[in-house]
This record gives C-alpha cells, structure tokens and sequence, in this order.
C-alpha cells in the first residue's frame, strides 16, 4: 500500500531537505522547488465529489488554459503540470491532501484552492513552510485582509464584503426607505455576505433590515425562511446562498405572489441558473447582482476578442460546458496565474513569484469586463476590487451604470 | 395568522415531497423488513433516466410510462443481482450493501450526468394558489395529490390483492410461507420492483421543485425515514400522514419555537424521529412490535 | 469466533506488528508517518465500533458524530482555555464515553434496524449541531490548532536513531497515535477475553438466553455504547491535533459512514480487524482517486473515467462485492484462507466456523 520504498523515501527526503535550503541549479537561472528546466509543478485541491462537486470544473477550466499555453510553448520554456487533488469540500482532507502536494509531490506552489473552511485549515502550514497559496478560489475576505499575518497567502476575486458593500450603496442610494430581508447561509460565505452588508449600510442597518433568515444546506428548501421575510413586510431581498437554494428562493417569492427587489449574490448570478429560475416561473425582472467576469452567455461578447480566445482555450477541456461561468472564472484566474510567473522570468522562485502576485501585479484580463485591472500594490493585496451592477432584464444580465471601484474600503 | 398558514401550507407541501420517497421506503419495508438507503438515490437516477428521455424529444407522458417500467425492472434486477446473495444476512450486512449502493449510484450519476442543476418539467402550473389567504403552488398541490394516488393504489395492492398478501407474507415469515408454495425470493424482487417505481414516481414529482442534480434527493431522505418512522414504517398511510405532520412541525418550529431557526429543520426532524421511536416505536399507524421477544 | 493457530503463534505476530509500527517512521517521510498516524487514528475508532457492533451487536452509523464531540473537546480546550493538549485527549475521550453511556440509554429499545436509522440521522445533523453554539465552537470558522512539536527528549533520540534530523510534528504525532493505538488495543483485548466480552457476545448471540442466563443485559449494552464512543472520542482528538483544523465541515455523515464501512471491511468480531479497517478506510479514496492516474500504462480515457466516477462508484461496487463475497471482512477472509493452508498442509479438514452468527434480532 505505500507508494514509496525507503530508498526513494530517503531521496524524497533528501529533496526536501534540498528544496528547503534553496539549492539552485546552477548559472543565473533561479529555481526552486517544484522547477526544472522544462516543468512548473502547480497544485490544487477543489471538491469534484461531494455536495460541492459542481465546483470541480474549475479546476479543469484552469488546466484547459494550462494546455493551451503549453500548446505554445509553455512559460520561457516550460511548461505547467497541474495536479488537481479532490478533497470533497472537507478541509480534513484537504490537510493531508495539501500535504502531500508540498512534501511529496513537491509543488511550486498552491493554486486556487477551492473553500473557504478548506483553505483555511491549510494557510498556517503553507505559510510556515513558505509555499506560495495563491489565488484561491474564494471570496472570504479574510484572505486579503489578513495578508500581514499569512504573507504567502493571496485571494482573486472580489470579496464577498466588498460585494455586498456595493449593494449597500445601491440600496442606500436607490431604494433608501427598503425595507430589507435577508436570506443567507449559516456558513461562512453567508456570513461574510450579511456582514459586508451590515457595515455598508452603517448606522441604517438596524432601522434598515427587518428580518434575517439563515438557512442550512441540508435543508430541501428555503421556504419557511423566505414565508417569514415575507410576513414581515420586507420589500426588498438579498439572497446569500449557493445557486440550488437561490434558484429555489426566485421562484418561491414569486409564488408568494411577493414582488420585492432581489439582490442575488455573484456565486449564484450564473445567467444558466437565472434561466433555470425563469423556467420554473421565477419573475426575476429586475433583479440585482454586480459582476467582474464576461458572461458567455451574454451576446454582447459574441466577437469579443477575450470572448473568442475563451471559447478556444475551453475546448481543451472536454467535460467543461462552455456556457457555465464557473469555466470562465478559471481560465481567468489562471491567466493572471500565467501572467505572475512570466513576470518572475528566469528568477523563478516562491518568493520573487510571491511578491509579483501580491505587490506588483497590474494586469488587464482579457476575460474580466473591460475596465477592471487585477492590481496589487505594497499596501493593497486584493487583487480585484472593482464590480459592475448589473441587472436582469428579458433574459439576460445588462451591465448598469459604471465600474464601482471598493479599492481602500477593507481595512 | 397568515404567515401562521402560510408556514402551514408549506410545509404541507413540503410534506408531499417526504410523503411520495416515504412510500417506497414503506414498501420495501414490507416486502422484506429492511429500509432501503439507497431509495432516494435510485429514484434520482430514475428521474435522470425520464431527463434523458425528454432531452430526446420524447414527449413527457410518454416518458413517464417508460421511465416508471425501467425503475420496476432495474429494482428488479437490483434486487436478484445485489441484494439476493445477502438476504438471509444479518441487518448489518444488508445496511452496507444499501449504502454501498447508494454510493455507487449516486456516483454513477455524478459521472454520466455531471453536477449542474437542471429543471425538470412538470405537468403541474408554476401558477400559486390562494388558499385563505396563504400561497401554494399547483406544484405542490400536485405533489400531494400523486402521493395520495399512489398511496391508494399502494394500500390497495397491498392490502386486498393476493399478491400484496404473499409479499406481506414473505417479509413476515419466509419459512412458512415457503411451506404455503409462495416464491418467497420473487417476491422480494417484486418488492423492490415497486419501491423502484414509486421512487421513479416521487422523483419525477419532486425534481422540479429540487431541481435535478445527483445530490437531489439527499436533503429528503432524513425526513422521509422521520416521515416512515412516524407513520408506522410498515404503513402507507402513515408515510402519507408522517410527511405531513414532519413538514409541518419542522416549519412551525423553525418559526416559533426560539432559537431553533430555520438551520436546525434536519435537526428537529432528527428528534421527531427519536421521540417516535423512544416514546411509540410503532409509530403511529404501525401495528407490530419492533422486537420479537 | 475461533482464533486460529495457537496462541504463542499470535503473540509472535502481534509483537512483530508493534515493531513494525514503531520503527516505520524511521523508514518513510514525514508526510507518510503522518498519513500511517491517519490509519492508526481510524484503527482505534474502529476498534471501539467493533466492539459495539461485533461484539455487542448494536448497530451505528453515527460514530462520526462521537468523533466529532472528542475532535472538539481537544480543539476547545487548548484553543480557548489554553489547556496542555496531551491532557486533553483522555479527557476528550472521557466527555465522548459518557455522551455515548447516555446515547446508550434510549438505543436500548430500539430494534437493529432503528437503531441505524436514528445513528444515520444524529450523524447527518451533526454538522448543523456543530454551527450552532458559536460562542464554543467557533461555528463554521472552525477552530485551527496548532502543530505540536515534539519534546526534546523524544527529538533526540529520533534524531539519535535515525541519524537524520530531529523529529518534525508529523512523526510525534505518529508516535502519539501509535501509543494510544496500542493501549486501547491492550484494552478492548482484555474486554473481549474477560468477562464483559463474554457477556458482550452472550448478548449478541442470544439476548433471551443471555438475560436469563443472569447478565445484565441494559447494563453491558450501554456500557458497550460508552466504550465504543470513548475510543471515538480518543481517537477524535488525535484526528484534531493531526489535521489542525475542526469545523463543522469535517464531520460529514461519509466519515461515519466510512468507519462502519471500515469496521465490516476490517472484520467484525476479530481484534485485528480494526487495523485492516483503518488501513481500507484511509487508503481507499487515495488510491482509487490518485493511483490511477499516475499509472502511465492505463490510457488517458480510461483514467478519467475511474478518477471522476472514481471514488464513489469504486467504494459503493468494493462494498457490495465484500459484503457478497466476504461477509466477515479482510480479517475473516485471511483467517479463513489461513485456516485452509493450515488444514491442507496438515491433510486434516479443520472446521472453522467463520461465520458470525446470524443476527436474532432481524426485523
């Protein structure tokens, strides 16, 4: 059952041992752990079995761009091995599994790993041991705020507080007399969602929210929590779950014969889902979400330039739906990820690689909507903090307004 | 007092969709004294098979038909191919065979038919109803109204054919029932035939309102053992009136008692079922001791 | 159950499987003794299950659940109340054996099969149990505890041994694990050839005979309940100082239901089954999820197929095919092939019997 004989036990050691010292490979050419003259070994653990599995294809959308940059070439010469490893969305697993990557594997570095709880459990060891954990795939705000604590740690996408400071402003500017109920997961992404919004709307919260609900997912359906928002008169509605339940939510308030605003949160904006609602007699008219990422499903990026390379790059992955966003926000992370270690060059090491993604990135990306940079800066470690309001109407999501810009509002 | 119906109403609806899964789960309790596991995720993979179909062009009430007799034979088949070499085992051994299976056929699932969500039609309207002021779907009217169909055609093959009687017979006491020329064996597989099918029938109901996906019905197979236990594990009409009263009471709880919130409905749903069990083994509608002295 | 071979025979395994144990640090990397201290961890959980189910003849299927409550005693304790975690792990498995006596209690009246159903149920909810006393449990946070470097004493010599470096965190906790794997071994060895044994397996065989028989059947049936849930408890611990990190997420229903997986598999009712348990529930999704792959032999379609159906389908058809095949487990398939080598080479046909006894209680 073991892997390993003692022999190649003591040459895996002695790897470690040599990784850790620093030991370079000769002439200018930096290297590190997980580096040859023609490989970088990246790793990655995201739930492809278990109640979150229909996360999994991200990890295959980043290897479906991975293939394609190797089809040209690689980076300076090598090419990216990805190792995706399934932890089930269980962050006990993904301790042993994360583990295993970095000592055994010998990775150069996490990438986009996938949970809030799952990445959580493994920061204090990668810090410890100086990998770098980066871009996960998760918009727990913890994982920019606390990048002083955890320097080989670094979030991507907008936080989920930063999102919902947004929808603060636009209630507060919009529709300032809401009465607001709030639907939300009793997990951390829910919470970090109602937090973000008790502090947008400042001292109007308490007069603001008339109820809250929270909602398990073992639950078969939000019902009885959306019947109560409803008998408290809540005229306005943010939906802070994962799809399943928010597509359940669209269409269990237009049951009630309930027209309030609906706020739905950008995990669960995914123009499939909002069609899915539709066809189950959801009228969601009018609902609200902010964005970053081009939809593929919104014809405006039909001859879109960054649209177009999307569609060639996802046929590397044959089980991936190219009309799903999940698959574009994993070819987008991964281009920045491309983009960090071809800024390293020839000094490929986890710690140059570390401070190009978390202080000097400044990258437009051809997959996000025009006008939103992936920007790090000395004192600024998120690297996208700006959103567009975007809102369902006829069939599709319609960019409104501007970008928003949340640079500088988490402390 | 409306949202006091309105919490009603729901979770009678609710109550629907634990009653149609409780049913199988009582039939293959009387065909051969065992819950069956993986009862829910065999009517997922049914409902899958009846998607598939309709993805074809073919029309929905011909698929339902079609699905409905796949289910039967595959329960069949199931049963004479997995559970038949461990039948006389003890409880234990064909717990973990259910289990096994559930996890093999919700992971068969997960690979031909991957993870999104779909929708599934449904011949009911998504139009509401105002019923004294509070809402409820034809949806999940409807669901009521195939569970109380099938419940009757249930009871009544059970309760007053020959063949509901030997299948009773068989589950009771194999022995004699041998000695009186009944197929104790096929019996069993009928057994499982026709939970297969109910299980095919709830699926098909409830997937509109759950959404399609390989992990469907696993929010329901807790209320619909609390939903069995309640009623009486061996009695259709005590799944029937288990899933009402567990829909409700987990709604009005996670309303009005404090500190139960709408998080803890699983879990007020667990100590439905240990209540029943601790305080009325038999459950309401049940009529044999659970333990043979 | 008859153990097979004469009992010095045993002996001499058993002392080559404790050294065997105790040098294999010194033999693999670090990460490896940290994933053998994985094995060991499941071992003693299934040890206390198998004395609940195949000696006692209680079914659960929750025994995640009393993981969960030792895992969050330890990560409470040193986490908010700063205390020394070596203390906590008995204390951990004292908490989860008295929960357990008491969960006991009502189980008493129910019939095998409700029994699983309500054990099925406590294990489902356990995760929104967990989230709900925020104040304690840190709710979904989840509460992070950190590495436990070895002490100095232990370091040295390691480092003596091996003539390597000093012992890293992993490989204490190896150590720890081992320890206590080996002492709730000594225990539940002695439970089961002592009188409570006896009694245990009375009860199973016969609960009628056994009550008239004079033994205290509600006694030794909760008492079964608490010992299984303490080494759950104990065992629930280590899991939490080796993975250092619980949240309500850790203990999905599938733990518990892998343990009992684990338990059959291992082989009820025999003492080395437990072992051959942990060894199938922590290797199992490894290899059926990663091994594959990395064979380059098996064509790229092939592989994708077993890695994405993989795990689940793998784990249900291994299941199935066990309980057809090999209803006793690993253990009860090595002692039997061992007990028809024995009876070949010695050209006498030797009955064993097996079999565990049918269940009288089947619904």
């Amino acid at each position: 059952m073991k892997r390993m004989g003692p022999r190649l036990a003591a040459a895996a050691a002695f790897l470690v041992m040599a990784g850790a010292c620093g030991s370079s490979s000769g002439g200018t050419v930096a290297t590190d752990v997980g580096i040859t003259s023609n490989q970088i070994l990246l790793g990655n653990t995201i739930s492809q079995t278990g109640a979150a599995a229909a996360y999994g294809t991200i990890a295959n959308a980043e290897n479906a761009y991975f293939t394609y940059i190797n089809s040209k070439g690689g980076i300076n010469g090598r090419k990216i091995k990805f190792v995706i490893l399934d932890d089930a969305y269980n962050p006990a697993q993904t301790v042993p599994l994360t583990k295993q990557l970095v000592e055994q594997n010998q990775v150069f570095a996490m990438f986009s790993g996938l949970g809030t709880q799952d990445q959580t459990s493994v920061r204090d060891y990668l810090n410890t041991q100086k990998v770098p954990q980066l871009f996960v795939a998760t918009g727990a705000t913890t994982f920019g705020k606390d990048f002083n604590s955890n320097k080989w740690t670094l979030g991507w996408q907008p936080p989920y507080q930063g999102e919902s400071h947004i929808y603060a402003k636009d209630v507060l500017q919009n529709h300032p007399n809401a009465k607001i109920g709030v639907l939300y997961q009793n997990d951390d992404y829910g919470q970090d969602y109602l937090k973000g919004l008790i502090d947008g709307l400042g001292d109007k919260a308490s007069t603001m929210i008339v109820d809250k609900e929270s909602y398990d997912v073992t639950s078969a359906s939000p019902a009885s929590q959306l019947a109560i928002l409803h008998a408290k008169g809540a005229d306005t509605v943010f939906v802070f779950a994962i799809p399943k339940p928010t597509i359940q939510s669209l269409a269990i308030i237009t049951g009630l014969h309930w027209a309030p605003t609906i706020y739905v949160n950008s995990v669960s904006n995914v123009a499939t889902y909002m069609k899915l609602a539709e066809k189950s007699g959801a009228k969601i008219d009018g609902a609200i979400s902010v964005g970053y990422i081009k939809d593929p499903t919104d014809p405006q990026w039909t001859n879109d330039d960054g649209m177009k390379l999307y569609r060639q790059v996802i046929a590397n992955c044959s089980t991936c739906d190219a009309n799903n966003g999940f698959n574009i926000y994993g070819v987008a992370v991964a281009y920045t990820m491309v983009d960090v270690l071809t800024q390293a060059g020839s000094n490929l090491s986890r710690a140059n690689v570390m401070k190009i993604a978390s202080s000097q990135l400044n990258e437009t990306n051809p997959f996000l909507l025009p006008g939103i940079t992936v920007t790090t800066t000395s004192g600024d470690h998120f690297p996208i903090m700006q959103e567009q309001v975007i809102q369902w109407t006829g069939d599709a999501w319609h960019l409104q307004g501007s970008i928003i810009n949340e640079r500088g509002t988490i402390k | 007092m409306d949202e006091f119906l309105q919490q009603v109403l729901s979770g009678i609806a609710a109550g629907g969709i634990y009653a149609s899964l409780a049913l199988a789960l009582v039939l293959i309790y009387n065909a051969m004294g065992l819950v069956n596991f993986a009862q829910g995720e065999m009517a997922m993979f049914a409902t899958f098979l009846a998607f598939t179909l309709i993805g074809h062009g073919i029309s929905y009430w011909i698929a339902l038909p079609v699905t409905i007799a796949i289910a039967f034979i595959g329960g069949i088949v199931i049963q004479r191919i997995v559970i038949r070499p461990v039948e006389r085992a003890p409880v234990l051994t064909l717990v973990i065979v259910t289990l096994g299976l559930a996890t093999l056929i919700n992971g068969l699932a997960g690979f031909f038919f991957g993870y999104l969500p779909r929708s599934f039609p449904s011949p009911f309207s998504v139009q509401t109803v105002d019923i004294l002021g509070a809402a409820a779907s034809w949806q999940d009217l409807g669901v009521m109204a195939v569970s109380g169909v099938v419940l009757v055609l249930v009871f009544f093959m059970l309760q007053r054919t020959s063949v509901g009687l030997a299948m009773r017979a068989a589950a009771h006491n194999p022995e004699a029932s041998r000695l009186l020329g009944i197929r104790v064996s096929w019996m069993l597989a009928l057994g499982w035939g026709l939970a297969s099918a109910v299980g095919a029938v709830s699926g098909i109901m409830v997937a509109p309102i759950l959404y399609l996906e390989p992990n469907m019905m696993q929010t329901v197979i807790i209320y619909a053992f609390a939903a069995a236990v309640l009623g009486g594990i061996e009695s259709p009409l005590g799944a029937v009136i288990g899933g009402l009263i567990v829909g409700v009471t987990v709604n009005l709880a996670g309303t009005y008692l404090p500190g139960v919130g709408g998080d803890l409905q699983l879990a007020v749903a667990f100590a439905i079922i240990i209540a029943v069990l601790v305080i009325r083994p038999n459950g309401l509608l049940g009529r044999r001791a659970m333990r043979r002295a | 159950m008859r153990f097979v071979g004469r009992a010095p025979r045993r002996y001499w395994l058993i002392a080559l499987g404790v050294i065997v144990f105790a040098g294999l640090p010194t033999q693999v990397t670090s990460f490896q003794s940290l994933e053998w201290a994985e094995v060991l961890i499941f071992a003693i959980v299934i040890m206390g299950l198998n004395l609940l189910i195949g000696y006692s003849g209680q079914i659960s299927l929750g025994h995640g659940a009393f993981m969960a409550v030792g895992a969050y005693t330890t990560a409470i304790l040193v986490h908010r109340y700063h205390v020394e975690y070596l203390v906590t792990i008995p204390i951990a498995g004292l908490l989860t054996g008295l929960v357990g006596f008491f969960l006991g209690i009502p189980a008493l009246r129910l019939s095998p099969l409700y029994l699983a159903l309500a054990t099925f149920a406590l294990a489902v909810i356990t995760p929104s149990l967990i989230k709900r006393p925020e104040n304690l449990t840190q709710g979904t946070q989840g509460i992070l505890l950190p590495p436990q470097q070895p002490p100095d004493w232990a370091s040295s010599t390691f480092a003596a041994v091996t003539g390597g470096p000093a012992m890293t965190s992993d490989q204490w906790l190896y150590y720890l694990c081992f320890i206590a794997a080996i002492i709730l071994f000594w225990v539940a060895w002695n439970v089961v050839r002592r009188r409570p044994g006896r009694a245990l397996m009375a009860i199973r065989d016969g609960e009628v005979a056994a009550a008239a028989s004079g033994v205290n059947v509600a006694g030794y049936k909760t008492l079964a309940f608490g010992l299984s849930a303490f080494y759950a408890g104990v065992a629930g611990a280590l899991y939490a100082l080796a993975t250092g990190f619980v949240s309500p997420d850790t203990f999905p229903v599938s733990l518990s239901f892998q343990l009992l997986v684990g338990a059959v598999i291992g082989g009820l009712g025999s003492i080395a089954g437990p072992l051959f348990g942990g060894i199938f529930t922590f290797w199992l999704p490894i290899i059926s999820s990663q091994f594959v792959q990395t064979q380059d032999w098996i064509p790229d379609q092939v592989a994708s197929v077993f890695k994405n159906a993989g795990p689940a389908v793998t784990y249900g058809a291994l299941l199935i095919l066990i309980m057809i095949f090999a209803p006793n487990g690993l253990a009860g398939l090595i002692l039997s092939a061992y007990a028809r080598l024995r009876s070949r080479l010695r050209g006498v046909g030797e009955r064993t019997s097996g079999q565990l006894p049918p269940d009288p209680q089947t619904v």
